[in-house]
């Protein structure tokens, strides 16, 4: 399996759900359409002649001050075939869901537990989508590029009555 | 069928409702045979489990976070404190991902110390697993022969790059300096006595009466549910995939070693045993093929001679004011790798150890996302631990060989 190959299956199969292809140090990228993204992975995985059995890989990205601002990455590897495939989904700022890949790749489940726990991409049909990372009480999504760095005021003399008042320590 | 990863408050609810029979019980975090700090939640009825949910966080540090504030050089360092038990391997998946976004060439020299030192990593690595794994149960001697090999691998690594365990000796461009002059000899040493070292531990164990009842037949996953949980290396090799990405996809040069695949056939917990095993043999052979090349080679070619990435040499920069700049400026601000993103997996002790890479121009990554293999293997414990005795969920969470640091990075 090439590139070129894979591409023209694609084009011939799903050709108005792909908006961009490129290709960077030998890897096909493929930026689709979310409303296709689970037909297309399912049927990479299905195809006899394609078989992209095995996900490696599944990330969101912050393109902070772009649109579409978040991006998700998906690796597909096809162990008989030797070959690998990045699909990329962008997702606007005010709506950053997705459909879930874990009904058809269980190996998904965590890794999107995890894009939504630090990156806040909600993935629609997901059996279980909460963080797995952080506590469950954490608000916020820390990989996102505008969440503060620093979430503490430091307390100096001046202003340690204020900012002790407010933490949770145990009161007398 | 799908197969089904709870989550852990999907089990303590009904428990917590007092509306099941079963019993909940929390396995850890601070656990013995957990192996770091992971919570497994277990129902169980009686001594059966029947259904279980990893817990994993509780050492969350930030990590991909807190490089996107580093530069590129400075954060290898943070690579190392992932798969604490393989740090070179990490390094080395981190410094693939962004040598091949910049283009940078390697001299062949810089690549065979870094299979060399990554084969001694996967050695030692699965030490560990197998000391750890044969003392969760109850044999105890193994875990003594298994550390003794592994200080002296351990020394090797303080020897090229004076640490131990967190070494960062694998940088972007090469590796850090010029091998020592007694390298040589002592990676010989270890690789005269390493194949008797491993016929020791195997007839400690692979006949074992005691050995092969706790082992043969436990966990079993077959090779269609492991390659769609998304397990990688030996455990998925124990089910009868031959996926290696040093043959698949190879790097560093692994496609002019001649090593073999080891692969298993039943997925259990022995087949995960024999194939780590053969693996170590295999290492083996790879490090003395790598120890032969770098014994014809001259001294001298640890890094990359593209001034963008690596500084000038010592002696120029005590001569030359332009050396001592660009020096200066390398090391305070950084290079700039073109705008784009690349994406590197490797073969680590663990499994498939991805890293991508976003950059945006500017001398710091603008996203960094490992996949860590034992993060997606531990999905795997409640399908193969389900319907089988606690005991054995012990023997399990051992033969998966997770790292929590890799885990909750």
């Amino acid at each position: 399996m090439d590139n070129q190959t894979l591409l023209k299956h694609l084009r011939d199969r799903f050709g108005d759900a792909i908006l961009a292809t490129d290709e960077a140090h030998g890897e096909l990228r493929v930026n689709l359409r979310r409303e296709a993204y689970v037909a297309v992975a399912q049927w990479l995985r299905d195809d006899p002649a394609l078989r992209y059995t095995f996900l490696e890989n599944l990330c969101a990205v912050d393109y902070l001050g772009r649109t579409p601002r978040f991006e998700v990455v998906v690796h597909l590897v096809s162990m008989q075939h030797i070959h690998r495939v990045c699909l990329k989904l962008g997702l606007p700022e005010a709506d950053p869901t997705l459909d879930s890949l874990t009904p058809i790749f269980p190996t998904a489940n965590y890794q999107e537990r995890e894009a939504f726990d630090l990156m806040g991409i909600r993935f629609t049909g997901h059996p279980s989508l909460t963080r797995i990372l952080l506590p469950d009480d954490w608000v916020g999504h820390p990989q996102r590029k505008d969440h503060p760095l620093v979430e503490e005021e430091i307390a100096f003399t001046f202003n340690q009555d204020r900012i002790y008042a407010q933490k949770p320590f145990a009161k007398e | 069928m799908t197969i089904q990863i709870p989550t852990p408050q999907e089990i303590m609810a009904p428990a917590l409702a007092g509306a099941s029979e079963t019993m909940v019980l929390n396995m850890g975090p601070h656990h013995p045979s957990t192996h770091g700090v992971l919570r497994v939640v277990v129902e169980l009825d009686g001594e059966l489990v029947v259904n279980l949910a990893p817990d994993v966080g509780f050492l969350h540090t930030g990590i991909e976070k807190t490089m996107e504030s580093k530069t590129y050089q400075k954060a290898v360092v943070l690579t190392d404190r992932m798969d604490y038990l393989a740090p070179l391997s990490n390094n080395l998946c981190y410094a693939l991902a962004v040598e091949q976004l910049m283009g940078v060439e390697i001299p062949e020299r810089a690549q065979v110390i870094r299979v060399l030192l990554v084969e001694l990593q996967r050695i030692s690595s699965h030490l560990v697993w197998l000391g750890t794994h044969a003392l969760d149960l109850a044999a105890m001697s193994v875990f003594l022969y298994a550390m003794r090999e592994r200080e002296q691998i351990l020394d090797i690594f303080e020897l090229v790059s004076g640490a131990r365990m967190m070494t960062s000796y694998i940088r972007i461009g090469g590796v850090a300096y010029e091998l020592p002059a007694d390298f040589l000899p002592t990676v010989d040493a270890l690789l005269q006595v390493m194949p008797d070292c491993i016929d020791e531990y195997e007839a400690l164990l692979t006949g074992n009466p005691l050995w092969l009842e706790r082992t043969v037949d436990v966990g079993v996953v077959n090779a269609e549910d492991a390659v769609a949980l998304g397990l990688s290396g030996a455990n998925l090799r124990a089910t009868g995939v031959p996926y290696d990405v040093r043959k698949a996809l190879p790097y560093c040069g692994y496609e002019t070693y001649d090593f073999r695949i080891p692969v298993g056939k039943k997925g259990d917990n022995y087949d995960r045993y024999r194939v780590r095993m053969a693996e170590m043999r295999e290492s083996v052979r790879i490090a003395r093929q790598a120890w032969e090349r770098l014994c014809a080679m001259p001294p001298g070619d640890f890094m990359t001679h593209d001034r963008k990435v690596a500084p000038p040499p010592k002696q120029e920069i005590t001569h030359s004011m332009e050396a001592l700049i660009h020096h200066f400026k390398l090391w305070t601000e950084g290079f700039k790798p073109p705008v784009g993103d690349s994406y590197v997996s490797i073969e680590s002790p663990r499994g498939v150890l991805g890293c991508y890479v976003v950059s945006d121009g500017s001398p710091k990554p603008w996203r960094v996302h490992f996949r860590g293999p034992s993060f997606i293997n531990l999905q795997a414990l409640t399908h193969m631990a389900k319907g089988r005795l606690m005991a054995d969920l012990v023997a399990l969470v051992a033969s998966l060989d997770p790292v929590l640091g890799e885990v909750d990075r």
